[in-house]
């Protein structure tokens, strides 16, 4: 049986036997279904066509609607617009990449956007491991569900709610400074600091770490671990050489979330952010949004598809794809 | 395998990240019985009439109904799609399937900004009008990524013999796709599903560039952020949201913890 | 034969290289993507000699019934349920709220004649040529506006809607960009705009997000520094530009945010973040109706403004439900409801003795009696363009205010 298994390529089933020894029918002995069992005879002889039916609507999706997409905007990068109507005009040019690369404001927007990114990641790994840890090797069934309903429920409060109600909480006499003020720690001001930003940041995608961690953490077979400590590791190195390594995948999964995410906001910049919150979604979004200058929104978009295709290059070699 | 003490440890980290995790979400349920139209802390007085305005206010009941409109589709789209190239990358292999599956990781892995400006630019290019259609379209791409996501990992192990008994046992595809294969990723469906409808219902970036001028919750929020007199009706409308999905999460929860595989998704 | 592989990897490769190439023929050949014909010109010159292309379109002739819906961009506070309320129950048009924070937002909202999405805009005088050149705006027939007739006659048929006597649309009310403190802070008015420009309020200024800011900058210089010699602030020379962008970038480290939504002006000054700024009469009225200690002035230096117009869009799909809307908005009492609330100047003559009955003293609070002196303090927000008044082409346009804002002041 497994020798006519290969990697998935079907055998045609054509009235003989089959090592088993059970009688296989034909497309044509249950023929008495009519057309439809004539089209299901087909396409279980042709593989290809089976494969082709199943991949072509949402290929063409994909293909026809959202690279297609992608390739208008690439595009657009290198043409220009009239300033005063900024009505496109099909001017090919690298202007729009030139200003970027040789703004000095442009390259510390850059530069603190993948700063805060990998900060974020960092950060949110940091906090997910042991909690996702928790999750899947010690908590009992029923509060492992519990949890996980804790993790998945906040991502049904509005996205902006949440961030709105962290504006409540660092301004100026808000809750933050109210709870520090009752356990006599003193006043701080986050409001409007990029520090704000990054624990908005770390707050809003915490949960989209935590659950390919816990996967891939659920997955380790409680053998291995058993083996590791059997050959004399104690805790603290079964972690570090058995259980990280195979959760890696699952950070690496966890991480493409919280980098993309954090590499093109511009809302949480907009309403937390202070002067310096400028981010490349904010330079985006006002060349888009306001300016109407989508030549060099376009242009600015193509630093985080660069960025996000070497992180996802990165990524597969770490095996996050199988992880997420 | 743990020392009493790091149990000790990991209940206490485990119960910071919860009180990290819900005080927002506390605040903002808190908020909604604000009785001040701007809101600041601490909190003047209370009232429930936040609640009643919601309620009554057209605005809110259309860019809900929206909403939920928009969701359906782009998760009834993404299932069939999203499934659909889940079994043929997982029983097929053919040149092109790595290419396939980086391709398909696309739309979770740019920022929605990026999207959100492209979708823009081609509805723009091609002369699609904006409105519902092109707001379902843009929702639909990531959703069919987070199905992808749910019913491959969920046929990866899924063995193949169950499939190939089937078929010996004299099974047609289709009854074998019908009575093997479909109940055994069920739960990675329905879990995909209602991972996709959430996101569809709270994203609000691609969103922004590619609706019309109706509005979905997401997009009535920001507006009413904007005008800053109305908040605590925004508080209002988010705490009900989040009464009604505790039940889809419950089930969710379940499900991906029963056998199955957790898929993580995008809000934005 | 093919093996299943190349079979399947060919007609993904056929198919993407079939779209690519489709896609790209598409872009060399057909006309531009926002549908209209450029304005010609050496982009971003004068607008002597450029022609509105949608000024032959036909207008229309009779108000039909409503269609059901109307879909607005405006600016936050213009849509206040108090008068979209009864014109909905009056005249059945739903009325849709597309809000946006500054003038640029409109023009880019209304491109493509507003993508045949939105039927109008409360655009302000910067926004409104720059949509008219785009082709985005839709001739208006001013007859079917009977309230037009009892308007100030400035504004009746004012260059910034009405070109050539093809009107865009109708008039609306105007304001004054004030500035706004914490009477706690402040027991007397400030007397001067010097005063966010102070580093004694280091951190507790705000302004708004908007390259048109540098306007109130080289206002404020105009009387500060006479040496520059700046007559209108948004025709500026190279030195004088520069001037105000430098003052503008020293006052950068006394502020905490720049507002772009109303809402974070509100906030911030309810939540002690800013106790000084310059804002818009909405964000006072929304912190008075809240019992907040705030106060505004136009100090001695003057102010920027804004005139808004009603413009109707290109491709409006609601026209019947816009013109009813126009007239709706025009009439006196309406015109003083939004006045009175939101803290404008209205354009009808006849709405003062509605403002007085709705709030005591506001008629003259709010100059709805003799508005032309009071309109020759305030310099209306228009698009800086490279050709000044004088006719030498030495001022800086539009697109360099937006650079500088980026790059320099923010």
């Amino acid at each position: 049986m497994h020798a006519l298994l290969r990697l998935g390529k079907r055998v045609e089933h054509t009235g003989q036997v089959t090592p088993s020894g059970a009688e296989v029918r034909t497309a044509e002995q249950a023929g008495s279904d009519g057309w439809w069992a004539r089209v299901s005879a087909v396409l279980w002889r042709r593989p290809w066509a089976r494969a082709t039916l199943l991949l072509t609507p949402p290929l063409a999706w994909f293909v026809l609607i959202y690279l297609a997409a992608l390739v208008v905007l690439l595009i657009t990068a290198f043409w220009q617009i009239n300033p005063f109507t900024t009505n496109i005009e099909r001017v090919w040019s690298l202007d729009n990449l030139k200003t970027i690369f040789t703004t000095p404001a442009y390259l510390t927007i850059i530069a603190r956007t993948v700063g805060m990114a990998a900060a974020v990641t960092v950060v949110d790994a940091i906090v997910a491991f042991p909690f996702a840890y928790f999750m899947a090797r010690v908590a009992a069934p029923r509060t492992r569900t519990i949890l996980f309903v804790a993790i998945l429920l906040p991502l049904w409060a509005s996205y902006l709610a949440k961030v709105y109600s962290w504006l409540l909480i660092f301004t100026h006499g808000g809750f933050l400074d109210w709870s520090l003020g009752r356990l006599g720690l003193g006043q701080v001001h986050l409001i409007y600091t990029n520090w704000a930003v990054f624990t908005v940041f770390c707050y809003l995608w915490l949960p989209y770490m935590i659950i390919p961690v816990y996967a891939a953490l659920e997955r380790v077979p409680a053998s291995q671990i058993e083996a590791s400590q059997d050959l004399g590791a104690r805790t603290w190195r079964t972690l570090r050489l058995v259980l990280f390594p195979l959760a890696l995948p699952g950070i690496a999964a966890g991480a493409i979330f919280t980098f993309s995410l954090t590499l093109g906001d511009y809302i949480t910049p907009l309403l937390v952010g202070g002067t310096s919150a400028n981010f490349m979604g904010n330079v985006i979004y006002s060349n888009i949004g306001i300016a109407n200058n989508v030549p060099f929104a376009a242009a600015m978009a193509l630093i985080p598809i660069a960025i996000m295709t070497v992180y996802l290059l990165g990524a597969r070699a770490l095996g996050a794809f199988e992880a997420m | 395998m743990e020392s009493k003490l790091m149990r000790a440890v990991l209940r206490v980290w485990v119960a910071l990240v919860l009180a990290f995790l819900f005080v927002p979400i506390a605040l903002i349920v808190l908020y909604a019985f604000n009785r001040s139209n701007i809101e600041s802390w601490p909190i003047s007085g209370f009232s429930l009439h936040w609640f009643a305005i919601a309620w009554d206010d057209p605005q809110v009941r259309s860019a809900f109904l929206l909403s939920v409109r928009v969701g359906l589709f782009a998760t009834a789209l993404a299932l069939l799609l999203g499934s659909a190239v889940a079994y043929a990358l997982q029983q097929f292999r053919f040149f092109g399937r790595e290419a396939i599956s980086l391709l398909l990781v696309l739309p979770l892995a740019l920022p929605g900004i990026i999207t959100g400006i492209a979708l823009n630019s081609f509805f723009s290019f091609t002369g699609i009008q904006f409105g519902t259609l092109t707001v379902v379209i843009g929702h639909t791409t990531f959703c069919i990524v987070v199905v992808y996501n749910n019913v491959i990992a969920r046929l990866r192990r899924t063995p193949g013999s169950l499939a190939e008994a089937s078929m010996d046992l004299g099974a047609r595809g289709w009854q074998t796709l019908r009575h093997v294969t479909l109940p055994l990723t069920a739960t990675a469906l329905v879990s995909g599903a209602l991972l996709a409808f959430a996101l569809s219902f709270d994203e609000v970036i691609v969103t922004v560039f590619t609706a019309g001028a109706q509005n979905t919750l997401p997009l009535w929020i920001f507006g009413a952020i904007r005008l800053g007199q109305q908040l605590p009706e925004v508080n209002a409308v988010v705490t009900i949201v989040i009464l009604l999905t505790i039940i889809p999460v419950v089930i969710a929860a379940r499900m991906a913890g029963t056998g199955g595989v957790t898929r993580s998704g995008r809000n934005v | 034969m093919m093996t299943t592989r190349q079979r399947s990897g060919l007609r993904s490769a056929i198919a993407f290289g079939v779209a690519a190439l489709s896609l790209i023929t598409a872009a060399c050949s057909s006309s531009g993507g926002s549908g209209s014909q450029s304005a010609g010109g050496n982009g971003g010159g004068s607008t002597s000699g450029q022609t509105v292309p949608t000024a032959n379109l036909p207008v229309l002739q009779k108000v039909g019934k409503g269609e059901g819906q109307l879909n607005l961009i405006a600016w936050e506070g213009y849509l206040d349920p108090k008068w979209v309320k009864p014109f909905q129950q009056q005249t059945g048009c739903t009325v849709n709220a597309k809000y946006a924070g500054s003038s640029d937002e409109m023009v880019s909202l209304m491109k493509d004649g507003g993508g045949g999405q939105y039927d109008m805009v409360s655009s302000s005088g910067d926004a409104d040529l720059r949509i008219l050149y785009a082709g985005d705006a839709h001739p208006v027939n001013i007859n079917l506006i009977p309230s037009w007739k009892d308007f100030f006659p400035a504004f009746q048929s004012p260059p910034f809607n009405t070109i050539n006597g093809v009107h865009y649309g109708v008039s609306l009310q105007w304001g004054p960009n004030v500035l706004m403190y914490n009477t706690k802070d402040f027991t007397t008015a400030p007397s001067s705009w010097n005063i966010i420009y102070d580093p004694k309020y280091k951190g507790q200024v705000t302004v708004p997000d908007n390259p048109i800011q540098i306007a109130d900058a080289a206002l404020y210089l105009k009387t500060a520094k006479p040496s520059l010699g700046i007559t209108d602030p948004y025709e500026l020379t190279q030195t004088q530009f520069q001037a105000a962008v430098s003052l503008l970038a020293s006052q950068r480290p006394l502020i905490e945010k720049y507002w772009t939504l109303a809402s974070q002006e509100i906030f911030d000054f309810k939540n002690g973040n800013a106790v000084v700024g310059a804002g818009w009469p909405y964000q006072v009225s929304a912190l008075k109706a809240d019992k907040f200690t705030i106060g505004s002035v136009v100090p001695s230096e003057g102010a920027t403004g804004w005139a808004d117009t009603w413009m109707l869009a290109a491709k409006a799909p609601h026209p019947n439900c816009a013109y009813l809307w126009m007239q709706y908005i025009s009439t006196p009492k309406v015109q003083a409801e939004q006045a009175v609330t939101y803290g404008e100047t209205p354009d009808n003559k006849l709405a003062c003795s509605y403002m007085d009955q709705m709030q005591a003293g506001s008629c003259a609070e709010f100059h709805a009696n003799a508005p032309a002196s009071y309109l020759n303090s305030i310099s209306l927000w228009k698009t800086p363009i490279a050709t000044c008044d004088n006719g030498k082409p030495e001022c800086m346009p539009y697109s360099d205010w937006v650079n500088a804002w980026n790059t320099q002041v923010k």
